[in-house]
Formats: structure tokens, sequence, C-alpha cells
């Protein structure tokens, strides 16, 4: 059974200034992770696989990536006749860019009015997770809710971007928000993934674009927190929140962790990116991997250890590759050394480079280098 | 009206592939895993495709429901065309009765209207079993400058194996003037590899013939092409340079998935201009633990590998736990190879479970008696206990139950 009444808005370019360097020629949504997907995978799976039949993705700039991962969206069964799959690049309003979430959603009014669903869920894709939507919707319904923000207990990440913090009554319900505390203590922070009404959304929306008020944190959700019935909802399991390089690096790497996997990639809930027939993962002759994380298409006749590689990586005999992120049809030549590094896609590092980065600051590649 | 397609393939996809026991009792043989995430017919689909073949019709008539559901729409080979794509054909009933294909001639017969909508100037006759990369347009480019009636393609096999195979003999032009059906003493070593191109006005002519034959049993190598060759029309052979492997065996089965691991393997699967596609399981990437030793073998996402495996060809999602050896085996998808056992020489089929410190299978090495040596196969779904034993050459089809330590001692 598919189908209940939410449908998806999903913004693939927030928060990709906190990792310029593999933004620069993509959205944040767009961005390798974990082997074979794109950030986007996680939240647009999530949803897929929580019912939501119709997901709209905002992009504002850099989308030619996204389009062309996204296809029609038949990877994640969203290229339908009956709704699927909406790509909403920047539209009206006379700017070329949106600068702030208003201005955003109130260009995909139009989108937004002529949708049936009565719920909207609002996600970015700087997280990594597998959430079942179903649960964070069935506790909207149950709360009678206006709007539902998801939030994690712990620590704020380094250099979230405007973390917002709840605080809850007993039963879920928030009474405060308190915009970038200044101190690190343990906090529900707040991430940018929430459930509302679609009429109430728009209407909130009209009302601070007609006031020129454009902080969505502040104009609409810490403005209103008395007057709407707002509720948290907790997610425990796994997450990791991309706030900066140093958290990319360290969200690929718990992927080497069995628990960590079986949360993210269960198989009732998988997560669906683009296809591309590619052959098997080929181990030649004398290869050594240990504690890897290796997609299809790559082949390895040297040494791995405590890496990711992407699809169509080629690690050449005597290479040795160590805590690495190592991006879709790389080509590392014989006898190379790369440790705590991290390469884009396309990169070729010829035979006998050294490559050294530090687990606190891995040296970053970009795309289609040559070293 | 559909538009014209200048070719029409038909793919023979509903032999039963006895010989390959357990791993064909629940699906047709062109269904059968192969290489790590393919199905045996993604070879001769793909290869359609790439060719710039647009309809493709898919006999079936055995075990259909996972061949079925596997090519599903097509979509993955881009053969979900509006007007063309890939179509099953399986045997239906007719006013005067019902039939199912009485031979692989029968079975086209029974589509001619399949074609007719086409209204194609070729056919491309193709069989379900076989591995290999082929551009069927030079073929039928070949069929168009010989203006032949048929052309059968040949590969050249050693002379001292010929006899296993339909060996043609042909003049210096290519044209064929005998055919030699698993001869005793070779003339030539151009065996035929089932792949024909007829031209359609002729063999709907001979097709129609050999079904009002009632002597005929309505198979092309032993009926129709015999007729048409004795009624003098044009047939030639299209030599075919590059890796062709039957695999309708165990042990050809076996070989092939072998070749894969072979650095020389001419059968390059990464060739971004001759892609084998093929229907891609939702799984994340592969999982190699820690204390593992991967060498010399293909694997596939959704793989855990804790253990050691060595000329190992895993499909999507098996486990090898840690302390178990696999080597000179393919398993497929889903099967899982628990703590201590180990698989060598077999071929595990899909969920399969190889229990603790179990052993399947033998290095011929290990073996005194040569004849008893053989590939070792386990079935889908089929459980083998812990401290279990099963011998080369088995091939089990039930669940062996656990051995505990004293019984073996």
């Amino acid at each position: 059974m598919r189908g209940n009444n939410v449908m998806g808005i999903i913004f693939s370019n927030m928060h990709e200034e906190l990792i310029r360097e593999l933004t620069d020629k993509r959205t944040m949504g767009s961005v390798p992770f974990g082997g074979r997907y794109r950030l986007i995978d996680f939240t647009l799976s999530n949803m897929v696989n929580s019912g939501i039949n119709k997901v709209g993705v905002i992009t504002k700039s850099n989308y030619q990536s996204l389009m062309d991962h996204l296809g029609s969206g038949k990877a994640w069964d969203l290229s339908k006749r009956r709704d699927g799959l909406y790509i909403l690049p920047p539209f009206g309003n006379g700017s070329a860019e949106y600068t702030n979430r208003v201005e955003t959603l109130s260009a995909i009014e139009g989108f937004l009015r002529h949708s049936k669903e009565e719920y909207v869920l609002l996600s970015d894709s700087d997280v990594v997770c597998n959430i079942d939507y179903q649960k964070v919707i069935s506790s909207h319904i149950r709360n009678n809710a206006d709007i539902t923000i998801l939030y994690k207990r712990g620590q704020i990440p380094a250099k979230m971007a405007e973390p917002m913090v709840l605080s809850l009554e007993p039963d879920g319900r928030i009474k405060d928000i308190i915009i970038d505390p200044r101190t690190d203590s343990e906090y529900s922070y707040a991430f940018d993934q929430a459930l509302i009404k679609r009429e109430l959304l728009i209407h909130l929306i009209s009302e601070c674009s007609s006031r020129n008020k454009s902080n969505f944190k502040k104009d609409i959700y810490q403005a209103n927190v008395s007057k709407l019935r707002m509720y948290g909802y907790e997610f425990s399991g796994f997450s990791q929140i991309i706030t900066c390089m140093n958290s990319y690096f360290e969200g690929n790497m718990a992927l080497m962790r069995p628990e960590v996997r079986a949360e993210l990639f269960p198989s009732d809930r998988p997560i669906y990116t683009k296809v591309r027939d590619d052959m098997p993962g080929k181990y030649g002759l004398g290869a050594k991997v240990k504690n890897s994380l290796i997609a299809n298409g790559c082949v390895i006749e040297g040494e791995v250890e405590n890496s990711v590689l992407f699809r169509g990586v080629h690690i050449s005999k005597g290479a040795k590759i160590t805590n690495s992120v190592i991006m879709q049809d790389t080509i590392i030549g014989e006898n190379c050394n790369l440790n705590y590094v991290i390469t884009d896609k396309d990169v070729v590092v010829k035979s006998d480079r050294t490559l050294m980065g530090f687990q606190s600051y891995p040296v970053y590649i970009s795309k289609a280098s040559v070293v | 009206m559909f538009p014209k397609q200048e070719v029409v393939a038909m793919l023979l996809a509903g032999g039963q592939g006895s010989r390959l026991g357990v791993l064909t009792t629940k699906l047709a043989k062109p269904a059968v895993p192969f290489g790590g995430k393919y199905r045996i017919i993604d070879f001769p689909l793909s290869n359609c495709v790439n060719s710039g073949i647009e309809a493709v019709g898919v006999l079936t008539q055995y075990q259909p429901l996972v061949l079925n559901e596997y090519i599903g729409s097509g979509q993955p080979w881009d053969l979900d065309s509006m007007n063309s794509g890939v179509q099953v054909l399986s045997p239906y009933q007719r006013n005067r009765g019902a039939d199912w294909y009485k031979g692989t001639a029968n079975a086209i017969y029974q589509n001619m209207n399949y074609i007719e909508r086409y209204n194609p100037d070729y056919v491309v006759i193709l069989s379900g079993d076989h591995i290999y990369k082929m551009d069927y347009s030079k073929m039928v480019a070949y069929h168009k400058e010989k203006g032949a009636d048929c052309t059968i393609a040949v590969i050249d096999v050693p002379l001292s194996e010929a006899s296993r195979f339909g060996i043609l003999n042909t003049n210096p032009d290519g044209s064929i003037y005998e055919f030699d059906e698993k001869p005793k003493v070779p003339k030539s070593t151009k065996a035929s590899m089932g792949i024909y191109v007829f031209s359609w006005n002729k063999l709907r002519k001979y097709l129609t013939e050999d079904q009002e034959n009632p002597e005929s049993s309505n198979d092309f190598g032993k009926d129709v092409l015999p007729t048409m060759l004795n009624a003098g029309e044009k047939m030639f052979a299209y030599e075919f340079h590059g890796y062709w492997k039957d695999v309708g065996t165990i042990d050809s089965l076996w070989e092939a998935n072998m070749d894969l691991l072979d650095p020389k393997m001419p059968l390059d699967l990464s060739d971004e201009n001759w892609k084998i596609y093929s229907r891609n399981p939702v799984m994340p990437p592969q999982y190699i633990g820690d204390n593992a030793v991967t060498q010399n073998s293909l694997v596939a996402d959704g793989c855990n590998v804790y253990g050691e495996i060595d000329f190992a060809v895993l499909f999507a999602g098996v486990s090898i736990a840690p302390g178990a050896v696999v080597k000179d085996s393919i398993i497929m998808p889903g099967a899982r190879v628990e703590e201590g056992a180990v698989v060598q020489y077999a071929i595990v089929s899909e969920n399969a479970v190889i229990g603790k410190n179990a052993v399947v299978g033998a290095r011929p090495e290990d073996i005194e008696e040569k004849d008893e040596w053989g590939i070792a196969v386990i079935g889908d779904n089929v459980k083998i206990g812990a401290g279990a034993v099963v011998p080369p050459k088995a091939m089990i089809d039930k669940d062996i139950p656990e051995v505990t330590e004293d019984a073996r001692k």
C-alpha cells in the first residue's frame, strides 16, 4: 500500500557552504557518499519507503549533477504517471537565485497550492540516516500537531549552521526554541526536517513574504512557538549530519561499522540510487583489502585499508590506500601511497605519488585533477 | 500499426537446461545467475541493444516466473520503447487448441504474428545459454553483403573438440555445403554457435512448410536448416572471433565464471562501449572485513566478506563469515558461508547456507580417484548443517543435518 496524504519537499542546496570543496560544482544533495550514493538518496529513499509518492526537489544553482543523478526518478520508483518526482529550479520572482528558505518556498507556492496532500515533509539533504517517516506522520496526527520538528539528543555537531535547540514538554510539545546557544552541553537540537500542514505552510510563507521576513527558523518556528501546536520527534537511530569536511569524512568511515550499515541499509527500507551497470568489484592477484567499503566496478590490485572506494575506482599494483575516501572513477597509479585523502570524481593520481593528510584534516583533491 | 523494424530478434529461452540439475529446478536456464551480478540472458539481451536491435521476442516455456519477472518491462536493457522493446512470448491457446512449443522452429512458427507486425527484412534467432559479446549488426551486414537467405555464426574450435559440436563445412567463399552434426571425423573446425540470421520471407516460407511436414521434429538444426540447404538456398557461415562459451553444463558454467577471473580474459565486462546491462539489486557496497583475504575474485554489492576468498565469484548479498574459506567457487545471491566452513570447487545457489565448519567440494589434487571429482552443487535455499561434508561432484537439493563433533570421530 502506498500513498499517505503527505508530499515531500527536499532542499538540495542548503548548507553547501559548509563543505565548499565538495559543492563547488554540485549541490549538497549530489555530494557523493558511502561508495555509491549521493546525499539526497537518503532522504529521498526514506520518503519513498515511507509511502510518499510525490516529491519536489528544490534547487537553485549548480544543479547539473543533481538533474543527471535524479533523471526521471525511476531509481526511486518516482517516475510515475500520477505524481512522482518534480525538480523545481528557480522560477519567477525576478531574482536568479534563492537566498533563503522563505523566498524559495514562496517561489514554489503554486506547486504547493496545486498539490492535494494534507501534509508536507520538508527536508534538507545534509543528513545521512534511515528514518521511517511513517512514524513521524503518525506522531504528528496523534498529537494533532501543526508542525512536527525532527530532533536529536546530544551535543550539537561542530560547525552546524544556526543550530536550533528545542525545549520540550514531557509530551513532546515544544515550549521554547533557542537558536545558536553558546555552550556545548547536551541538547535536543533540531535538524532540518519537519512535517507541516500544507495549507498552514502556504499561509505562514505568504505572511512572512508580505512582511519582508525571511528567516525560516526565527520568523516561522520561533515566532509561532506559542501560537501553534509544535511538537518534536526524536530520532535516536544512526545519523550523520554533514556540517564540515571532517564530519563528511567521519560519516564515510562510520560505514565500516556493521551496526551502522545494518541501521542505514535494512533490506526492507533500502537506500536507492542511480543505477550504473558496473561489473562486480574485481580483486586481482596480490590485492589486500581490510576494513573497507568497496563498490561495484572497482578494480583492486594494490592494498586498501579503512577506506571507502566508489564505483569504478582503479587501485594499481603496489599502491597503498589507507583511511581515504576515493570517489567514482578515480585511478590510483602504481606504488602510490595515500593516507587521509579524499579524492573527488575522475581524479588521476599518477604512479609513485605520496599524499598524506591527517585525521582531523584530510587532504582533498578536486574533481578530475591529475596529481 | 507498428513502425517497421528492419531486424527483429527472437531469443529461444524455453529450454529446461536439465544438465544444470538443481540450478534449474525452479528457473529456466537463461535466468541462471552468472558472473557475480548477471543472469545468462543479460548477454544476448545486451548484445541486441548494443547492436541496435529494438524488437526482441523472448520465447519462454519452462519455469518462466523468475525469467518473466526478471525481464519485466525490459527497462534495464532500454528495451521498453513505446512501439518496440522486449516481449515475452509464452505458448498460448488458440481456437483450434493449444500446443506447447515442440521444437525451436515450432516456437518461432507459433509467434509469426509477433514478427509480422514489425514487417522486418531479417530475423535473428538467438539462444539464451551462451556467454559472449557480439555485434549482430555486423552479422546482418554480412548476410546482406552475401545476398544470403540464411547466415549461421560459427566459431573456430580445436579439432580435438570439434566432434562435440555441430560442424559447418564451407566453400572458400563462406557458403555452406554441408552440416555435420557431432561428426566422428570432422572436416572443419567451424562450429555453429546457434545464432542465425534469416531473410524473413524465406524463414516464413520454410517455417510454414516445416509445420506442415508431420515427419519433422520442428527443430532448426535438425529440420529447417538441412531442408533449406537441400533446396539450394544461399546459406553462409559468419565467422565470429572472440570469447564464446556455452554454459549448458555445470562444468562449463563453472568454467565460464572462472574465466572472468583470468586477467587475460578477452571478454571485458567493464567495456564502456559494450556494457552488459542487468537488473541491479538495491544494496550497499561490499564490505571487506579486517581479517579478510580477497584475491582473484569478483564480489558484488551487498556482500560481507570476513573470511578468505580466492578465485571466487560472489553475487549480491553473499556473506562469508570469519574463518570461512571459499576457493574456486561460485556463491549465488544471498547465500551464506558460516564460520570455519570450507567451500572449494563448488557452486552454491541462491540463499543457501553452508553451516559452521562444513566442508563442500574438494580440490582435484586432493582426490585420488579422479573420476569421483567434480564440481559440487548446492541447490537454492538448501541448508548444509554445521560440520557436514558434501563430497565433490555431489548435487544437493535437500537440507543436510548438522554433524556433531562426536559423530565425526
